[in-house]
């Protein structure tokens, strides 16, 4: 009986695996086309026009482009870092689907420990970022990645600390708990603050305008992805907009009710309010443009984590009291 | 404290402000011309190469063939030769090396009768020198065409009077042909040529 449970659980598993690749690609080449499209129109463009019905399909052209490009590996590099450096950072993006409850009962597998497992695995992206910099052999690549570690460091903490304000008020790490606690009212009415401050800090850990000191093109090149060509380029890329999905995705099961949604079946739920998010972050990044460093750090240090420490402990009064 | 307080409302009010501005413009139409596709009206004070202004009475041009204008011309790009019909002179050959125009507008300017105008074309890029050399008698007669109107022929020299008609058709055949010899090899091509830049500039108008 064990055995067949375990049996069927790798089944799920296996299936669990595919769907997530097929969900990481599919999810990525929409999000690039989505990106190129919000930014054409935010700035009275068409964006890509040419390729499928409004360029629809651009981003499959462009992927099989990467896919013939030669890859480059520069004579200087640390090789066996560099090239592990872009499956290092792929791993936690694919670790981080398998406690995602995309609706009720989609998710691979329903951990009590959801929230840690996500956020302990994507601080290894920081790693690769690091490992890809310095493994590169290029200036601007290491400059990219020691930013990177910086604003990471500076960032993971008020992340962390905001979710805990509403980790307090469910009582637990499991995600499919939080979400059923939202059953009456979502939590970003309940707490406005600590949701405004996880998506600046998720902007801030996704790499993203106005937080993209790491790669910024108009000092650092490309920053840590400098030297990287064709496919592993590809999957870097790849981890960012697959990164992006998953911190929207978390906004959406903490503040905004999951998959709870009149009507709709909740998968679909799901997925409208997480690229609702993810429209927000595309909107900052055509809006505001790239901080410096110094401010940064301030932003993080003198402004986010004291406001979300103010949070965590009235919210901890609150609940006390109630 | 309150300054810390009212820096971070501040500066949240400006982001917000900011979002709102980028929103409004994400709704708003786009601007892009998809070119080969669209067009945009050229503005009225757009100096393309000259051209022959269609005369809606007559229905052709009201060049006289004064050749003031090739002689005005500062950097003498206008070839144009004329031939005598009955009493008038008319222009039998107008062409102008346009990479050499600078669009002072003294052609223009100096025609008696306002026959020249500048066109709105702006589709110019050739793969070589031959194809600036703009054919401006061609470009009037695939004008009318569109138009639907009777086509200017290039006119053949008449004799004036009939005792001179054995004398002169030799002097005025030989003229055209030396003074030809002294063009330089592009406006010796030029006659053949008009029709390629003429059709794409023909589509243009239209749309
Ligand atoms: S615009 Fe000036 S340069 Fe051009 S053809 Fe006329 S006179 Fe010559
Ligand atoms: S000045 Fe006018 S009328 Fe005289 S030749 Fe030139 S275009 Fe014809």
């Amino acid at each position: 009986m064990a055995t067949a449970a375990q049996s069927v659980s790798i089944f799920g598993m296996i299936a669990g695996l595919i769907g997530v690749m097929a969900l990481v690609a599919v999810n990525a080449l929409f999000l690039i086309w989505m990106e190129r499209k919000v930014s054409a129109h935010m700035q009275l463009r068409p964006g890509p026009m040419e390729v499928g019905w409004h360029g629809a399909i651009q981003t499959i052209a462009d992927a099989l482009k990467l896919l013939g490009k030669e890859l480059i590996t520069p004579r200087d590099v640390d090789k066996p870092v560099y090239l592990a450096a872009p499956i290092v950072i792929f791993l936690p993006v694919l670790v981080s689907f398998l406690v995602i409850p995309f609706s009720q009962n989609l998710i691979i597998r329903d951990m009590n420990v959801g929230v840690l497992l996500i956020l302990s695995f994507a601080a290894l992206t920081v790693l690769a970022i690091l490992m890809a910099g310095w493994a590169s052999n290029n200036k601007y690549a290491v400059f990219g990645a020691i930013r990177s570690v910086a604003q990471n460091v500076a960032y993971e903490i008020p992340l962390l600390i905001t979710l805990m304000s509403v980790i307090l008020m469910v009582g637990s790490f499991r995600l499919t708990d939080i979400v059923a606690a939202q059953s009456r009212i979502w939590f970003v009415f309940l707490q406005p603050i600590a949701f405004i401050l996880y998506i600046i800090c998720a902007t801030a850990e996704t790499n993203r305008a106005p937080f993209d000191l790491p790669e910024a093109e108009s000092e650092l090149v490309a920053g840590f992805h400098t030297e990287y060509s064709g496919m592993r380029f590809a999957l870097f890329f790849l981890a960012e907009y697959t990164n992006m999905f998953i911190v929207a995705a978390l906004a959406t099961i903490f503040f905004l009710g999951g998959w709870r949604g009149p009507f709709l079946p909740g998968i679909v739920w799901f997925l409208i309010k997480v690229y609702a998010i993810i429209f927000l972050i595309m909107w900052f990044r055509w809006t505001f443009p790239r901080v410096r460093f110094d401010q940064l750090i301030t932003l993080s240090w003198k402004i986010l984590i004291p406001l979300a420490l103010a949070n965590l402990i009235v919210t901890a009064f609150v609940l006390k009291l109630v | 404290m309150t300054s810390y307080v009212k820096e971070i409302l501040t500066g949240f009010y400006s982001l917000l402000a900011g979002m709102g501005v980028t929103i409004r413009y994400f709704v708003k139409p786009i601007v892009t011309v998809q070119y080969p596709r669209e067009k945009l009206q050229m503005s009225p004070a757009y100096r393309g190469h000259t051209e022959f202004v269609l005369d809606p009475e007559t229905q052709t041009h009201r060049c006289i063939a004064c050749e003031l204008c090739s002689r005005t011309c500062p950097s003498q790009l206008i070839h144009l030769e004329g031939v005598k019909v009955g009493k008038k002179k008319l222009p039998s050959k107008y062409v102008i090396e346009y990479h050499l125009c600078s669009l002072c507008g003294l052609c223009v300017e100096v025609c008696p009768t306002q026959a020249l105008q500048f066109s709105k074309e702006y589709r110019l890029a050739g793969y070589s020198r031959q194809d600036a050399v703009i054919d401006v008698f061609a470009r009037m007669q695939a004008q009318q065409r569109r138009l639907g109107w009777p086509v200017t022929p290039i006119p053949e020299p008449q004799p004036e009077a009939e005792g001179e008609a054995e004398a002169k058709p030799k002097p005025a055949k030989a003229k055209p042909a030396a003074k030809k010899a002294e063009k330089p090899a592009e406006a010796e091509a030029a006659p053949a040529a008009p029709e390629t830049p003429a059709t794409p500039a023909e589509e243009e108008e239209k749309s």
